[in-house]
């Protein structure tokens, strides 16, 4: 196939799919958590009949918006980009990745286009359960879009129900695609880590408005309610990850050891864990290593003995098995990303239990010294998704369906050069939507509860405070 | 009738349905320059459509998605052999979604006349594009065997297509016209112009989409398919139009709509029945043409499909039409934003 400044179709088809799935990432799980944070405030409010609580909901919907509209327009790219770039894969997926997706369609995205409408724009038009109501459809939508599409990405990690027929993965039992195990596995750990993603960005903004004693009253309803979504967010996170860890040695054991810059078949007893490794492809070793002993087996197996296997053993699987190739994914940045993504659920939950410890200790509304600490968290859960991902994409290089469908082999007949044109036409687009997604969000968030200078038309009217008075 | 005829017409379906419901978002957006004078008039035009458009925009992701599932290989021919169009369309219609939500957001009027002209550039590509892929569609692509596209990258545009693209440009705009003529009030100022521009734009979209035909279907006679009732839809949809006439000069607001509306359906109509029994035929062998049997998916996914439309899509046209119902107010042009603008 020709190539263009030296990439080819394939390259940049790729760099094209991580570029628009990262991005759409990156708005997705703050939608989710988010969506779930304000569901509850808005109960809260429903409750105490509170205007204060009423307007803090607003204040947090409006942000909430500014996001929503970025994840929508990045996610209908994602619709559409499989049979752009990758025809060659949906014609042999299909069947049954296509059912997943219309799915999410139907029980997702058109509960949440309709009811985020609602619930925004028609609350002096409907009673106030229904606006209640409104809101928890749209969270409940969020996530249930979430869900699809993790059952769609773990069918190509773990093919489950399915035969191929000419040349077609076609779908033989429907349930067992819908409770693959892995995407269970998979959905607590992203629904999780969309928890810690939207608690973290309401514990910096009630944080900010704290320090300034700007509505302390109200800011500290929304610190607690988040404090509490994140401790359970980042709890929960670490120990589906775990689970995910532990299933990856089974199902797809090249991945582990990549993510463990794990080279040969540990010998000896038990199965120590790295702690920092220099892994070179070139060399198929680590040029540096330092690692505990036993710790890998625990980790793994729950056990002190068990091993895994090296990926120069897996690689003689694989021939056995695919034929000749080279089946070892590219092991530095798989190893680091899935490094830094753990380290940031450590942090993530320490950061969560020691303003836990101070809520106890009857300190809350100070936020202490560790306030600098709140305001960059948001940025934590973001790095720690991003990472994940590329850990986990690149670690099942080069399949796109494990064992099925090689990544190479599922490209689209495309020349080069419109695919280029279209990858530098979505960087420019998409750097643009971030950089404006983080002005606005940060400028609104900033200006609090304050009958804002702007007023919204097409899209909410965010009248924070009662006609004609304040608070 | 077979599981992958029930799909190609519920395709065709959601098509129509698209076409209709973002038909005039898009065209509210385009008229929206050239009908508002000033601040406040924008911003009740933008409130016609506000609590809307982004349900309406769902439909054509739902399009894809029961592609997708349903005529898998369909869903990667099509979107790889007209992939500079469909790239066009997403970052028009990405451009197009932000600037509803980001217009309002800062005070200032550089800013805002950034986002009216996204609107305006992310609406017009995708209404004239839509036209464009629907003409190509229909004529054939150069397929190899497979579904493989084998043409240029660039070569979309000729009389036929560009025709194709100017018609749905118009019809978009002349139903978005008639939509508004519903949701003003009327005697208004804004209410006055509309029907002005319903009048203009249906003059144009009746020449246009009489091209379109007279090219396709007596010229190149490529809506053949359709045996007897050949002239059925082609002439549902010329009647239509004189009916938007009609209605337009006895001010007879909600008849211009439903004409418009079954303009739209008849012409959608149309495009789908000359299609069949192909869903993209190939214009160098026509055993290479992708059919509705030789591209659908297996029995299993289709049976499954079915019943997973049977229980949801009745449910999303309840709530959706509930939403409209809910927000039926007129709206008023200069009573500021929409939270008010009743
Ligand atoms: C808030 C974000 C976040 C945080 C704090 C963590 N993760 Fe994670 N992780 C993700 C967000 C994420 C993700 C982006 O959502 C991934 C990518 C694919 C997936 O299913 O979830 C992921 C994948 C992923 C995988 C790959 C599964 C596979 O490919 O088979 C493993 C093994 C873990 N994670 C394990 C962990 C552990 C042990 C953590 C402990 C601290 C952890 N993650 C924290
Ligand atoms: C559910 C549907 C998904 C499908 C069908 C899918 C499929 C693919 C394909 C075809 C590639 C190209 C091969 C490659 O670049 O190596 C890829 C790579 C990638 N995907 Fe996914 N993916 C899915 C979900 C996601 C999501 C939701 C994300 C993250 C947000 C993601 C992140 C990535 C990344 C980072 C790469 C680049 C890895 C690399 O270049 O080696 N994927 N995936
Ligand atoms: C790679 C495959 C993906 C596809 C094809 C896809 C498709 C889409 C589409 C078309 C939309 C716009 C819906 C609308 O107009 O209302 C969207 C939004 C959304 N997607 Fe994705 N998506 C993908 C990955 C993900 C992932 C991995 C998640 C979450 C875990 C996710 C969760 C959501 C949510 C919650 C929304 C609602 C809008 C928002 O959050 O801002 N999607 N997606």
């Amino acid at each position: 196939m020709t190539e263009l400044f030296g990439f080819s179709t394939l390259d940049l088809s790729r760099f094209q799919f991580a570029t628009t799935s990262i991005f759409h990432y990156f708005f997705v799980p703050f939608t989710v958590g988010f969506a779930l944070i304000i569901a509850i405030f808005q109960t809260i409010a429903y409750r105490t009949q509170s205007p204060r609580m009423e307007n803090l909901t607003r204040f947090f919907g409006h942000l909430f918006f500014i996001n929503f509209a970025v994840g929508v327009v990045t996610g209908i790219v994602q619709e559409f980009q499989f049979g752009m770039n990758w025809s060659v894969f949906s014609n042999f997926v299909g069947n049954i990745f296509g059912v997943p997706l219309a799915l999410e369609v139907l029980m997702a995205f058109f509960l949440e286009s309709t009811f985020l409408g609602l619930w925004w724009f028609g609350r002096d038009r409907l009673p106030r359960w229904a606006t209640l109501a409104s809101i928890w459809i749209v969270a409940l939508g969020t996530s249930i879009s979430a869900f699809w599409i993790i059952i769609a990405n773990a069918w190509m990690q773990h093919p489950v129900g399915y035969t191929i027929q000419n040349g077609q993965a076609v779908m033989t039992d429907f349930w067992a695609v819908v409770f693959n195990p892995k995407g269970l596995e998979w959905f607590a750990h992203l629904w999780t880590g969309s928890l810690t993603v939207g608690a973290f960005f309401v514990l910096a903004v009630s944080a900010y408005h704290l320090r300034r004693k700007h509505e302390t009253d109200a800011f500290l309803v929304s610190f607690k309610v988040a404090l509490v979504v994140a401790l359970a967010g980042s709890a929960g996170v670490i120990l589906a990850g775990h689970e995910q860890g532990q299933s990856a040695v089974r199902d797809q054991p090249m991945k582990y050891a990549a993510f463990s810059a794990l080279w040969d078949t540990p010998t000896g007893k038990g199965m120590p864990e790295s702690l920092v490794a220099f892994p070179s492809n070139s060399q198929g070793r680590n040029t540096f290593e330092l690692s505990v002993p036993y710790v890998g087996s625990l980790l793994a197996f729950n056990n002190f003995s068990s091993q895994a296997k090296g990926l120069h053993e897996l690689q003689a699987e694989s021939v056995r098995k695919y034929g000749p190739g080279n089946y070892i994914p590219y092991v530095w940045p798989v190893y680091w990303a899935f490094r830094i993504m753990v380290g940031l659920g450590g942090v993530m939950l320490l950061t969560a239990l020691y303003f836990a410890w101070r809520w106890r200790a009857g300190k809350l509304a100070d936020p202490g010294r560790l306030y600098p600490l709140l305001l960059a968290m948001p940025l934590a859960p973001h790095l720690a998704n991003f990472s994940g991902w590329i850990a986990t994409e690149m670690g099942r290089q080069p399949w796109v369906v494990q064992g099925l469908l090689r990544t190479g082999d599922a490209v689209s007949s495309l020349r080069p050069l419109p695919v280029l044109l279209s990858l530098a036409a979505f960087w420019v687009v998409y750097l643009l939507l971030i950089g404006l997604d983080v002005y606005l969000l940060t400028r609104t968030a900033r200006a609090g509860m304050h009958a804002p200078d702007v007023e919204a038309q097409g899209m909410p009217a965010p009248h924070y405070l009662p006609e004609g008075g304040t608070l | 009738m077979t599981l992958p005829l029930v799909w190609f017409i519920l395709v065709a379906a959601t098509f129509t349905i698209y076409f209709f419901l973002e038909g005039f978002d898009f065209g509210v957006d385009l008229l929206r320059p050239f009908l508002a004078r000033n601040e406040a008039q924008r911003k009740a035009l933008i409130g016609t459509i506000g609590p809307f458009w982004d349900g309406n925009e769902v439909w054509v992701i739902l399009a894809a998605g029961a592609i997708f599932a349903a005529f898998p290989t369909w869903y990667g021919a099509l979107l790889t052999s007209m992939y500079p169009l469909f790239a066009l369309i997403l970052l028009a219609l990405i451009g197009r979604g932000v600037a509803f939500e980001f217009r309002a957001q800062v005070d200032d009027r550089r800013w805002r006349v950034f986002w009216d002209v996204t609107s305006f550039v992310g609406s017009l590509l995708p209404a004239f594009l839509w036209g464009v892929i629907m003409a190509n569609m229909v004529r054939g692509l150069p397929l190899a065997a497979a579904g493989r596209y084998v043409g240029g990258s660039f070569d979309f545009f000729d009389a036929f297509s560009i025709l194709g693209g100017l018609a749905t440009l118009a019809l978009f705009v002349l139903h978005g016209a008639t939509f508004l003529l519903l949701r003003l009030h009327t005697g208004t100022e804004l209410h006055t112009r509309a029907h002005r521009a319903a009048l203009t734009w249906g003059a144009f979209a009746t020449v246009l989409v009489l091209g379109f035909v007279y090219l396709g279907f007596v010229r190149d006679e490529l809506f053949r398919s359709f045996g007897l009732s050949s002239w059925l839809f082609p002439a549902g949809a010329a009647v239509n139009l004189a009916l938007v006439w009609l209605a337009l000069t006895l001010r007879r607001d909600r008849l211009s709509f439903i004409a418009t509306s079954l303009t739209i359906l008849f012409s959608t109509a149309t495009i789908f029945l000359s299609l069949y029994p192909n869903v993209l035929p190939s214009t160098l062998d026509p055993s290479f043409n992708l059919t509705i049997q030789n591209s659908a998916s297996a029995p299993y996914t289709l049976r499954l499909m079915s019943w997973v439309g049977l229980i949801f899509l009745p449910l999303v046209i309840g709530y959706q039409a509930w939403n409209y119902y809910v927000f039926r107010q007129r709206v008023k042009e200069d009573a500021g934003g929409l939270g008010h603008g009743y």
